[in-house]
C-alpha cells in the first residue's frame, strides 16, 4: 500500500517536472478564431502545416463565432479563468485589449522574453502600425487585414462610356452621372461597411483627422471630429448622390453587395478581402480600382487605413505556451505562409517579403486588381490622419456612426445635424472608456 | 385541497424540483447578479470593479437612445401582441368551421411556431431584400419603393410581420382549443333566437373566449418583449438608426457588443422592472374583464 503511493507520488513528481521543463511534452495552444467558412479552413490547415512542421507544439484553432462573439467568448473564459493562449480580435476591439493591462502579453514582449526571431521592420507599418503602442512597439499579431478599394463592372462602364474609374471624387461623379443618365445602371455606387469606408478611410486618405489626439493613438481623451468640412460635405455629396441614383445606401457590413452582384449598382467600394467573393457572385467581368481622393482637399492621396483583426496572446500562460506562441507567431509570419494566406482570401500580406513573394509567383500579374490593396496602404509614409484609430468604445461608435448616416441617407436629418449628433453621442462613449481606463 | 393529498407532504416538492432547479440556476441566479452588477462600473476583462452606486441608472435614464428604444418597444410590442392575437382568432374561427380537411390547415396553421427565431427573421428578410427579395419587387411595380435598410417605418413594419407571423401559430392553438370547448347550447340558442354569425360572434363567443384571450395577452407581451431578439438581430439589427431597436436589444448591443456590463445591467433591471409592473397592470386591472 505504501509502496503504492511512493511510486504514485514519484510519478506525479516525474510528469509534473517533465511538464514544467516540457521539452519532450507536447505543448497544446489554443487559438480561438472568428473566421468561418473557406477561411476557417485555411485556419485550420495553417495550423496543421505548422503542427506537422515541428513536434513539440500543437495549435489548435478553435472556431468562436462572428468577432464579437469571439471577444465576448474570450473576456468571458479569461473571467472564469479558462481563457485560450490566442484570440483573434476585430480592429475595433483593439483600444479595449490595449486598455486590458494585466489581461493580455504584448507581443514585442513575448518575442523577446521567448528569444525567438522577431523583426518589427520586417512587417508593412501601415498595417502593424494600427496595432503598436506610441513608442512602436507592437502589442498584438496583424492576421488578416484588409482596406478598402472600389469594385467596378466592366460591362456597366463599357454602356456608359466610361474608360477608366476616376481617381478623385468629383471626377467621379461625373462618370457616375453618366452610368446613371446613360440607363447603363439604376445605381451608380453602393458601400458595403459604411463609416469605414466614407468615413474613417475618408478621413485618412485625404488626411484630415478622425478623432484628436491623432486618432486616439496619443491618449485615451481623444475626441471625435469628423463632423468638420471635408467630411460633412462628402457626406452632403453621397446624400444628393442618394437622391439622383448616383448612390445607393446598401446597409451595414456587407449588406449591399448583392447590389453589386445583381448588376444594379455599377460600383461598389468594399473591403479587399471581398475579392473572392465577388469573384464568385458576379457572372460578369470586374475590376478593381483604388479608392478616390477629394481633389478639393489634398492634392495627393494618403495611404488608407486597415480593417480586419489581428492576434492578442492572454496572460497566464507558462514558459512552454509562451515559447510555442512566439514560434507560431514566427512561423505564421514568414513569407510563404503570409503570401499563400494573401493570395488564397484577398487579406493584406503583413511582411513586405510576403508581397514581394507574391508578385515574383506572379500572382498580381495573373489576377490583375489583386495588388490595388497593397499599393494603396503603401503609398507614402502613413501620416498622424493616416496611421488608423484608436478609439475605445469602437465597436459602439461604429454603430452611432451607422446609424446616423441612415438618417442622413434617408433625408431625416441634414448631413451637419447628423455628424454633429453622432460626434456627441460617440464622445460620451470616449468620455466613458477614459474614465474606465485611468 | 382534498384528504388524500394531505399525507404527502414532501411528493409535491420532490416532483418540481427538477422545474425548480431549473428556474432557479437559470432564472433568479443570473438576475440576482444583473442587480448586483447593475451598482458596479467595470471595464470588460474584470481587472478593476468600483461601487458606482446609482450612477449607472442615471446614465441610462438620461440618454435619450434609452427613451427611444422604450418608444420603439412599446409600439413594436403593441402590435406584435394585437396583430399576432387578432389574426390567429379570425383563423381560429375560420378553422373551426371547416369541417373537410380541417387536420390539414390545422397543422400548416400550427407549423410556424416550430421556427426558430432567426430563421423566421431570414425567411422574411429574403421576401423583402431590397435588391433580390420577391415581395419588394412586386411592391416596386406597384411603386412603392420598398428599402427598410434606410426606412426606419419599413423596418419596423418588416420585424413586426416575422414577429407575428411566428406567434400566430401558438395563438391560435389556444383561440381554437377554446372555440372547441365552447358549450354549443348557448349558440344554438342565439341562432333560434334569430342572432346572425356577427352578433353571436360580438355577445357569446368572443366574450366566453376572454380568459384564453387574457392569458395569451400576457404571454404575447413577454413574447414581444424579450422574445423577438432573435428575429430583430437576423433582419435589421436593430436600424436604420435604432428604428428597431428594443430594450432587450439595446441591453445586447451595450453588454454584449459594447462589452459595457454596468449599463447592460442596469437596462435589464429596468426592463424586469418594467415586464414585471405590465404583468402586474395586467392581472390587476384587464382580468377584472375577464368571464371565467
Amino acid at each position: 500500500m505504501q509502496r503504492a503511493f511512493l511510486l504514485t507520488s514519484l510519478g506525479i513528481t516525474l510528469a509534473l517536472g517533465g511538464y514544467a521543463s516540457s521539452a519532450q511534452a507536447n505543448t497544446g495552444i489554443t487559438w480561438w478564431h472568428a473566421m468561418g467558412g473557406a477561411l476557417g479552413d485555411k485556419v485550420e490547415q495553417i495550423a496543421a502545416d505548422f503542427n506537422a512542421s515541428q513536434d513539440t507544439y500543437t495549435v489548435k484553432p478553435v472556431f468562436k463565432g462572428n468577432y464579437s462573439e469571439t471577444m465576448t467568448s474570450a473576456i468571458a473564459a479569461f473571467r472564469a479563468d479558462k481563457g485560450p493562449d490566442i484570440v483573434q480580435i476585430y480592429e475595433v476591439g483593439t483600444a479595449t485589449m490595449m486598455g486590458a493591462k494585466g489581461a493580455i502579453v504584448p507581443v514585442y514582449q513575448l518575442m523577446e522574453a521567448t528569444d525567438v526571431e522577431f523583426d518589427p521592420q520586417a512587417y508593412l507599418p501601415a498595417v502593424t502600425g494600427y496595432y503598436t503602442d506610441p513608442d512602436g512597439n507592437m502589442l498584438s499579431l496583424p492576421f488578416n487585414s484588409s482596406t478598402p478599394v472600389t469594385y467596378y463592372n466592366r460591362k456597366r462602364l463599357e454602356q456608359a462610356g466610361v474608360e477608366e474609374v476616376p481617381h478623385t471624387w468629383q471626377a467621379l461623379g461625373d462618370a457616375l452621372e453618366k452610368i446613371v443618365d446613360s440607363g447603363a445602371a439604376s445605381c451608380g455606387l453602393t458601400t458595403t461597411w459604411p463609416s469605414w469606408v466614407m468615413l474613417e478611410n475618408y478621413s485618412a486618405i485625404n488626411d484630415v483627422p478622425f478623432a484628436s489626439q491623432a486618432n486616439g493613438f496619443e491618449g485615451t481623451d481623444a475626441r471625435l471630429q469628423f463632423n468638420s468640412t471635408p467630411a460633412v460635405d462628402h457626406i452632403e455629396r453621397l446624400t444628393q448622390w442618394q437622391e439622383d441614383g448616383r448612390f445607393a445606401y446598401g446597409g451595414r457590413f456587407d449588406d449591399a453587395a448583392p447590389k453589386f452582384y445583381s448588376g444594379e449598382c455599377a460600383l461598389m467600394m468594399g473591403s479587399s478581402a471581398s475579392y473572392a467573393n465577388i469573384k464568385e457572385n458576379a457572372d460578369f467581368d470586374f475590376g478593381v480600382a483604388p479608392l478616390p481622393y477629394d481633389a478639393d482637399v489634398v492634392e495627393k492621396p494618403n495611404n488608407s487605413i486597415i480593417g480586419g483583426a489581428s492576434l492578442w496572446v492572454l496572460d497566464g500562460l507558462d514558459d512552454a505556451h509562451r515559447q510555442g506562441v512566439a514560434e507560431f507567431f514566427e512561423y505564421l509570419s514568414s513569407p510563404e505562409v503570409q503570401a499563400d494566406w494573401h493570395q488564397y482570401s484577398g487579406y493584406l500580406p503583413i511582411t513586405q517579403a510576403a508581397a514581394d513573394l507574391t508578385r515574383k509567383q506572379g500572382f498580381y500579374a495573373d489576377h490583375p486588381g489583386t495588388d490595388v490593396a497593397i499599393k494603396q496602404i503603401t503609398a507614402g509614409e502613413p501620416t498622424e490622419n493616416s496611421k488608423g484609430l484608436r478609439l475605445g468604445n469602437m465597436v459602439q461608435i461604429r454603430d452611432v456612426i451607422n446609424g446616423e448616416l441612415e438618417e442622413i441617407f434617408s433625408g431625416d436629418v441634414g448631413a451637419q445635424e447628423g455628424l454633429d449628433e453622432a460626434v456627441s453621442r460617440g464622445n460620451a462613449l470616449l468620455e466613458k472608456f477614459e474614465s474606465a481606463h485611468q | 385541497m382534498s384528504a388524500p393529498f394531505q399525507r404527502h407532504r414532501l411528493t409535491p416538492w420532490v416532483l418540481m424540483a427538477p422545474q425548480l432547479g431549473i428556474v432557479l440556476v437559470f432564472f433568479f441566479w443570473p438576475a440576482l447578479q444583473a442587480i448586483e452588477q447593475a451598482f458596479y462600473v467595470e471595464d470588460a476583462f474584470g481587472l478593476s470593479r468600483e461601487f458606482a452606486g446609482l450612477a449607472n441608472f442615471k446614465a441610462v435614464l438620461s440618454d435619450p437612445t434609452y427613451y427611444q428604444a422604450l418608444g420603439t418597444t412599446l409600439v413594436f410590442s403593441l402590435a406584435v401582441a394585437l396583430g399576432a392575437m387578432s389574426i390567429a382568432l379570425l383563423l381560429a374561427v375560420m378553422a373551426d368551421r371547416v369541417i373537410r380537411g380541417a387536420r390539414v390547415y390545422r397543422t400548416l396553421l400550427v407549423w410556424p411556431y416550430a421556427v426558430a427565431p432567426a430563421v423566421a427573421g431570414v425567411l422574411w428578410l429574403f421576401l423583402f431584400d431590397p435588391t433580390l427579395g420577391l415581395i419588394s419587387s412586386l411592391l416596386g411595380n406597384m411603386g412603392i419603393d420598398w428599402d427598410h435598410k434606410l426606412n426606419g417605418a419599413q423596418a419596423l413594419a418588416l420585424v413586426i410581420m416575422a414577429s407575428v407571423w411566428k406567434q400566430m401559430s401558438y395563438n391560435f392553438v389556444f383561440f381554437l382549443a377554446a372555440l372547441q370547448a365552447l358549450p354549443k347550447s348557448l349558440l344554438e340558442a342565439a341562432a333560434i333566437d334569430r342572432a346572425g354569425p356577427w352578433r353571436r360572434f360580438w355577445t357569446i363567443t368572443f366574450p366566453l373566449l376572454s380568459p384564453t384571450s387574457f392569458f395569451l395577452l400576457v404571454m404575447n407581451s413577454v413574447y414581444a418583449f424579450f422574445e423577438t431578439f432573435g428575429t430583430i438581430d437576423t433582419v435589421t439589427s436593430g436600424g436604420p438608426g435604432g428604428a428597431t431597436t428594443t430594450l432587450v436589444y439595446k441591453v445586447y448591443q451595450d453588454g454584449f457588443v459594447g462589452q459595457d456590463m454596468g449599463s447592460s445591467a442596469a437596462q435589464s433591471v429596468l426592463l424586469m422592472a418594467l415586464v414585471g409592473g405590465l404583468t402586474w397592470f395586467q392581472f390587476r386591472y384587464v382580468e377584472r374583464k375577464v368571464q371565467y
